[in-house]
């Protein structure tokens, strides 16, 4: 495929690990945050070829693991009307709430659908009249411009029988997070690529500055993984702490601008749970009032519901780097490594759950 | 959040008042909204996410890219 | 939970649920819960030393008078629930004849008889009936099995997708032929027959729910043709397994459970039709986990790898056919992958269902 298979080329991988090996003096901590690209490191083994200098640190860089508890109980809440189609992202489906999750409801006879695209759930509105459709919006930056624009779709078509639940998270908000917490060991980051092909990579310049550390925007393929981890490394070896672009094939400085025209109409910016971590200022978006008639919070007022997180969560202490994916309790105990059940987690084979399969010790 | 591919536009059409377009995978092809790429042209390459193109690839870019990639892997490796 | 501290070491990924008080999806998709659901469930109810041996038919021995052998037989059972019921290369009639004949030959047997059983949606259409049954007699003369004996049940409306079809085989295992899924040593080749996805990716396309296009066609065929092939050979064949649902991946992993042995498979030789690539790429699937019905995994005997695959490659159905691998010692039973870089990462079972992901 063009501009894939171009960027994994076995020299090039090769040839820039050297590299990283010639640059890295020191022992240094890097995060990405990105379930997309723990994805891939752990695919392709970089982290295998990587110095033991480097330590690679993954951060809560997946939509579908950091989603509040909260907002998947009111998803499932809405999903277990009568009369109501409930459409989402395919990642949703497995994820727990405090009771059940969304592939029960299903079996136990709800309509829950799985969509690629928002305005797919957007034509089943269409073509479903007599029912209610809802859609699960989630993600990051670079999920917000297809969600906003089903909500501006819906509103082309005086649609009155779709809503979305939205659960919109930022990513600048948990970098100032994560540097600005005590015991932060993280020294540089690699920044999400597609979500700075959305939003650019100007808001993290205030970032870098003020926590005095360098952050490469960075892709995807393992040539593009590598290079980004490169050029954090040159400017950690030489104390510089700027934005570099190592993605520009398809990320500016500026970004999409469309885009960001229309995220601008459609959200504001809110404060934002993320589960497991807290209340992050600032992190998420919501629906303006506006767009309140799209709004399946307010079609449904699921109010203040219950929430029990599990208490056989995987412990992270990731962020911290205390803790390995291996050292995870699901691995030990009653649970076999032949048998990690659960240990797949909420996406398709090996994606956000990369980790915790891939990176087992053989 | 990230999972987004390149692909080739390959068709370019308006469907209930949206910009949309047909793009190709290699192999395989799916429809995308192009109304945050108003100024793609069929053949360009952009960057799918979801349905939705988010950006049109730079080609110069991604060859300077590579260059720069490639540049690094020809220094010279001790064996 | 209200606090002012942010507990930053407090992410974590959040547990799936196990599902065990219903049937969900992913009991029937030919992963790890699959595999469960047989082994906690039916197993313990069933147990007899045929099942216990785990192939994917069942070894009967037919005796005679002074306990001689008179035949070996391999018996096994599908049912075919697929929708749509008519995709690109294929059809759920093809597919039911195929799907039987192929779990016979991998026990090396020669496939005979079939039985079908139909369980028809009332509304169908008839003459979606008639194509059904003319694919399946054309699926069976190019198996060479005849349909000896059927069974037809009428359901109301909207219980069974249109059509749902059982298959039962019955094969005859030739003298001196010994494969099972228990029988991969340290040291033995792997052979896969061909490009792997081809049919899953066909079908999910033809559904048409995640609205894309490709050319892709199914790759269900009949695949005794080529075990014959393989077994004139005169080489030793361990195992032979069709990776249907649940993909390449599962399929190497029961055999590693099976026969308790670990498998490592090398990345850049298992071949993958570019379509079969982007389509996994699109929707973040991983072609290993993707079911095939028209393709074979051999598992051979130390050094003998080559002349079987040249058996194979003058064979119409394993054309493409690589060696992609080797059973090794590895005591912990895991399937391991070493990617183009020369790093390893391990394959496990497909767990439940596949599900497009957007990050």
């Amino acid at each position: 495929m063009k501009y894939l298979d171009q960027y994994r080329g076995t020299a090039l991988v090769h040839g820039l690990i050297h590299e990283i090996e010639r640059t890295v003096k020191h022992h240094w901590v890097i995060m990405e945050i990105c379930g997309g690209q723990t994805h891939a490191i752990m695919k392709s083994g970089l982290d295998q070829l990587l110095p033991e200098s480097i330590e690679l640190v993954h951060g809560p860089g997946c939509p579908v693991c950091v989603t509040s508890l909260e907002m998947v109980d009111k998803a499932h809440a809405i999903a277990s009307h009568p009369g109501v189609i409930f459409t989402t992202y395919g990642d949703m489906l497995r994820v727990p709430g405090s009771r059940e999750d969304l592939i029960s409801l299903r079996a136990s006879g709800m309509d829950i659908r799985i969509v690629y695209s928002a305005l797919d759930a957007v034509k089943v509105a269409q073509e479903n009249p007599d029912k209610q459709v809802v859609f699960f919006a989630i993600g990051f930056e670079t999920t917000a411009p297809a969600n906003a624009m089903s909500v501006l779709q819906a509103e082309k078509l005086s649609l009155k029988n779709f809503s979305l639940l939205v659960s919109q998270v930022r990513v600048p908000p948990a970098i100032n997070a994560i540097l600005g917490s005590p015991g932060n060991r993280v020294q540089g980051f690699l920044a999400a690529g597609h979500v700075c092909t959305v939003m650019g990579f100007w808001e993290y310049l205030p970032i870098a500055e003020k926590y005095k550390v360098p952050i490469v925007v960075t892709g995807f393929e393992p040539a593009d993984i590598l290079l980004g981890i490169t050029k954090l490394m040159r400017q950690l070896e030489k104390q510089s702490y700027a934005v570099e672009n190592a993605y520009s094939r398809v990320v500016t400085r500026e970004g999409n601008q469309p885009a960001q025209g229309i995220i601008e109409q459609v959200f504001m910016e809110c404060d934002q749970k993320w589960r497991g971590i807290g209340m992050i200022p600032a992190s998420g978006w919501r629906l303006r009032p506006k767009y309140h008639g799209f709004d399946a919070e307010v079609r449904y007022s699921v109010a203040e519901i219950n929430t029990n997180e599990s208490t056989i969560c995987i412990a992270g202490k990731i962020l911290q780097g205390l803790a390995k994916p291996y050292d995870c309790p699901v691995f030990r105990g009653e649970c076999t490594p032949a048998h990690p059940l659960g240990a797949t987690m909420v996406s398709s084979e090996g994606a956000c759950a990369a980790y915790y399969r891939y990176g087992r010790p053989i | 959040m990230c999972l987004a591919i390149p692909g080739k536009i390959i068709e370019l059409y308006e469907t209930n008042g949206l910009w949309m377009g047909k793009v190709d995978f290699g192999g395989v092809t799916r429809e995308a909204c192009m109304s945050y790429v108003p100024e793609a042209k069929t053949g360009d390459y952009a960057i799918v996410h979801a349905g939705f193109a988010l950006n049109l690839i730079d080609e110069g870019e991604a060859l300077e890219t590579l260059k720069l990639m490639s540049q690094i892997d020809m220094k010279d490796i001790p064996e | 939970m209200t606090e002012s501290v942010l507990n930053i070491e407090g992410y974590m990924c959040p547990l799936p649920l196990a599902h065990n008080e219903r049937i969900v999806l992913a009991h029937g998709s030919g992963g790890r819960m699959s595999f469960d659901l047989i082994s906690k469930l039916f197993l313990p109810a069933f147990d007899n030393p045929i099942l216990r041996l785990g192939d994917d038919a069942g070894l009967v021995t037919i005796r005679g008078e002074g306990d001689t052998t008179l035949a070996r037989l391999a018996i096994s059972t599908d049912s075919h629930v697929v929708s749509p019921l008519f995709f690109p290369g294929g059809d759920i009639g093809r597919l039911a004849i195929c799907g039987t004949v192929n779990d016979i030959s991998m026990l090396g047997a020669r496939a005979l008889y079939l039985t079908a059983g139909f369980v028809l949606e009332e509304g169908l259409d008839m003459e979606t009936l008639q194509k059904v049954v003319a694919s399946m007699q054309s699926a069976a003369e190019e198996a060479q099995i005849r349909i000896i004996a059927g069974d037809t049940k009428v359901v109301q409306k909207s219980k069974a997708d249109g059509l749902y079809i059982n298959t039962t085989g019955i094969g005859l295992i030739p003298d001196g032929i010994d494969i099972s899924g228990s029988r991969a040593r340290p040291g033995d080749d792997i052979i896969l027959s061909g490009t792997i996805g081809d049919h899953g990716i066909a079908v999910l396309a033809a559904r048409g729910e995640l609205k894309f296009e490709t050319d892709l066609s199914s790759d269900v065929a009949p695949l005794n043709g080529l075990v014959a092939a393989m077994l004139g050979a005169g080489r030793e064949i361990h195992v032979l397994r069709d990776p249907t649902r649940g993909g390449l991946a599962t399929s190497l992993n029961e055999i590693a459970l099976q026969s308790k042995v670990g498998i490592l498979i090398n990345e850049e030789a298992i071949p993958v039709r570019p379509a079969v690539q982007a389509a996994c790429e699109m929707l973040g699937f991983d072609p290993l986990y993707v079911a095939n019905e028209g393709k074979l995994v051999a598992i051979v005997e130390q050094g003998s790898a080559e002349e079987t695959l040249a058996r194979m490659k003058d064979h119409p159905l394993g054309k493409e056919a690589a060696i992609i691998g080797k059973v090794t010692e590895n005591r912990q039973l895991h399937v391991s992958l070493r990617t183009a870089y020369g790093t390893t990462r391990m394959v496990d079972m497909l767990s439940g269902e596949m599900l497009p992901r957007i990050c």
